[in-house]
């Protein structure tokens, strides 16, 4: 027999699992996983991710992918939708970046710059040239 | 626990099932092992989501994607795409109309938009297998609620302020039934589930045992708990093997969760529920029969009074609530009387679910507030009749209830209003019928279903529907004679006045409420030996237009029984002493040569 204290505890956990299909309120991360970012890498990416987000137990994040974003040469993309539907766009992903991003970003809200655009005159310079 | 990035919801509700639903399952499951997926993405088998004229449906989370007619070969194409690349496979969408988008969101289908799902909350929402989910969505939130902090005076008292009334048919109101029972006396006492479901068409109870078996559990308890019983017993026909499977999961669970047996709650409430299976008699689902059936005696009905509530089970006072009325009873405890008179009218609180069926784009199961428009069901969430065809009338409330015409479309949806017009709620089979639509052959399609299941325990309802049966096969069949409508009511009235049940009562009503809206149509029969819908076979005759008819013999050649002949260029005849009326050679001629005249 379950006391209602049990009872609690299965609500509360089997809901956060659920949650996904009731639409998810915080940041949502959106992974390219087209053929241009498939190749580039993205799935260590995206399974990073998802490991991470269960590792640190963040709720309310939702992982989804998309076709090709379109600069596929800065391949695998990721984009952190946060709940203000602002967008930060992470270039040249790897697993251990994602990691970094997942704890920092999503964690504690702080975008890291060094893994998105820089722009100069108009053209987006590779990270590692930069 | 996992954490996924999707999860898939396959509906496994009986309609899809049949449709294929559980290949789908084992096909997502190899697709997704192939892709190395399965610790990416749940997949999880559902209740009904009510679209069932599409299925099997697929939904994907967490974007909403709404698939429907999915098939097994569609899978490794389904999975590469929406998975793998992450793109929506736009050829299995759900689509409205061709010249909308077909890209979807299950909450933007117009079939949804206007239903409000109290009932249905949960069905095609969790895993009805897993008590866990039904947990997770406030699930035996409401008999703690009960046990905890309410006396069973409480529990009436706020019955009877939400005014919900019963969805098997009569609506009754249930607060009421619950309080005879509980000041009845009796050393024990019974709580019953109907879900002996017979009417032609209707399958909403079904559907909520599939798609959330825990909802009515639940209820049952409550209700045991404000009576003061402790045993309950859930009749339901054995031709609904899912349901009867997940019933027997759900309450295995909730009793190695504790929420049924001994000391619930650590209170000295106990409960104990047990299944028994009818064999799937229509009178069985009149309230006194399925005592009798539960007792293992003869499904036949007893003389009211004594009623259940003093004298039910066993002679033991009794409630016995249908399915539907069940499931809105943990939802409004937990939320509250006021909530729930939001929705519906004044004397109807709440919603209803009805199994939508017969002509219209979109069949299945749908929950709307009471007081929604037949036409807003018909035309908004039944997406309007196939074809272009006009709407004639919608029958409710099955071999109870009666039709409802293009003329009372604007008629509210409540207990009253229809009962104002002859038809009733009845437990919410909802048949359309358009133009082709005989009502006469309605009729009699009805009173043959009645004499079927007619148990023959008293006179009226054995002898008296089958010489009605006999009067409206001889109208079908263009032998009617003058007096035979005036014959029908005055049988009609004498067996609502005189048979025993409530479904012998009620067995007249269809022809009742036709003859009431459609006169001309038995008169057309009984007088010109015509059916203007055409759809009395006896009464049809096939011809060939000459003038149309280029003698290519085709139809000659498809004849079943050979009585189309003729030579070349000159017309074809067709032998009336041999035709079958069997259509063949209309959908044969390539020509449109052939009528029905």
């Amino acid at each position: 027999m379950k006391s209602l204290k049990e009872l609690a505890e299965i609500r509360k956990n089997t809901l956060e699992n659920i949650n996904l299909r009731k639409g998810r309120e915080g940041y949502r991360i959106i992974v390219g996983m087209a053929t241009c970012g498939i190749a580039a890498g993205a799935r260590p990416v995206l399974t990073t991710i998802m490991e991470e987000i269960s590792n640190l137990d963040l709720k309310d994040v939702t992982v989804a992918q998309t076709g090709c974003i379109g600069a596929c040469r800065l391949e695998p993309m990721v984009e952190v939708y946060s709940p203000d539907g602002n967008k930060v766009t992470y270039i040249k992903m790897d697993p251990e970046k994602a990691k970094a991003m997942v704890e920092s970003h999503i964690k504690n809200g702080k975008v890291i710059d060094e893994y998105t655009m820089t722009v100069i005159d108009g053209k987006v310079i590779d990270p590692v040239t930069k | 626990m996992n954490f996924y990035r999707s999860q898939v919801l396959v509906c496994g509700g009986t309609g899809c099932h049949s449709s294929g639903s559980g290949e789908l399952v084992k096909s997502f499951k190899k697709e997704f092992k192939n892709h190395n997926l399965e610790n990416e993405i749940e997949l999880i088998t559902t209740g009904c989501f009510g679209l069932c004229e599409l299925g099997p449906v697929v939904i994907v989370y967490p974007e909403g994607v709404f698939y429907s007619r999915v098939k097994v070969e569609d899978i490794p194409e389904l999975v590469e795409e929406q998975f793998v690349k992450g793109r929506i496979l736009k050829r299995l969408v759900y689509h409205e109309s061709m010249d909308e988008d077909k890209v979807r969101s299950l909450n933007d289908v117009e079939f949804f938009k206007k239903q409000e799902r109290i009932a249905l909350r949960n069905c095609g929402v969790i895993d009805p297998e897993n008590i866990d989910e039904y947990l997770a969505f406030d699930g035996y939130k409401a008999i703690e609620k009960v046990l905890l902090t309410m006396t069973p005076e409480d529990v009436i008292q706020l019955m009877k302020e939400a005014g919900l009334r019963g969805r098997g048919g009569a609506g009754f109101p249930t607060a009421m039934k619950w309080q005879f029972a509980k000041s009845a006396v009796g050393d024990e006492k019974y709580v019953v589930c109907n879900a002996d479901e017979g009417d032609p068409g209707a399958f909403m109870d079904r559907s909520i045992l599939e798609g959330d078996p825990h909802s009515v559990i639940e209820a049952m308890a409550i209700a045991a708990y404000a009576i003061g019983a402790n045993q309950g017993y859930i009749y339901i026909r054995a031709e609904y093997p899912i349901a009867v499977k997940r019933l027997s999961i759900a309450i295995n669970q909730a009793r190695e969760y504790g929420l049924v047996g001994k000391n619930i709650f650590d209170t000295d409430f106990d409960f104990e529920l047990d299944i028994r299976l009818g064999a799937g008699a229509f009178v069985c689902g009149e309230e006194t029969a399925l005592l009798n059936s539960v007792e293992g005696k003869r499904g036949t009905p007893r003389p009211k009074p004594p009623f259940p509530a003093n004298k039910g089970l066993f002679a033991k006072p009794t409630i016995l609530n249908n399915v539907e009325t069940y499931a809105n009873v943990p939802i409004i405890i937990l939320k509250g009387p006021e909530w729930f008179s939001t929705f519906g009218t004044e004397k109807s609180n709440g919603t209803k679910v009805f199994a939508l069926g017969g002509k219209t784009n979109n069949t299945g199961l749908v929950e709307i507030p009471m007081g929604t428009t037949l036409r807003e069901i018909v035309y908004d969430i039944g997406g309007g009749i196939p074809n272009g065809k006009e709407f004639k009338a919608a029958q409710t409330g099955g071999p109870s209830g009666g039709c409802i015409p293009a003329e009372h479309l604007d008629t509210p949806i409540d207990y009253d209003s229809l009962q104002q017009i002859g038809s009733i709620m009845g437990s919410g089979g909802l048949i359309v019928m358009d133009e082709d639509n005989c009502m006469v052959d309605i009729a009699r399609f009805f009173m043959d279903f009645i004499v079927d299941e007619s148990c023959g325990k008293c006179t009226p309802c054995r002898v008296g529907t089958k010489r009605m049966l006999e009067i409206l096969e001889r109208i079908t069949q263009g032998k009617g004679e003058e007096g035979d409508i005036e014959r029908l009511e005055n049988l009609a009235n004498e067996i609502k006045d005189s048979a025993l049940c409530g479904l012998g009562q009620t067995a007249p009503n269809p022809v009742l409420s036709t003859i009431r809206y459609f006169r001309d149509e038995y008169e057309a029969h009984i007088r010109d030996k015509k059916c203007p819908a055409g759809a009395c076979q006896e009464l049809l005759s096939y011809e060939i237009v000459k003038d149309i008819c280029k003698a290519c013999g085709i139809c000659a050649k498809k004849c079943p029984v050979n009585c189309i002949s003729g030579k070349p260029k000159t017309p074809y005849v067709i032998n009336q002493s041999q035709c079958i009326k069997c259509g063949t050679c209309i959908e044969a001629c390539p020509f449109g040569a052939i009528i029905k005249a």
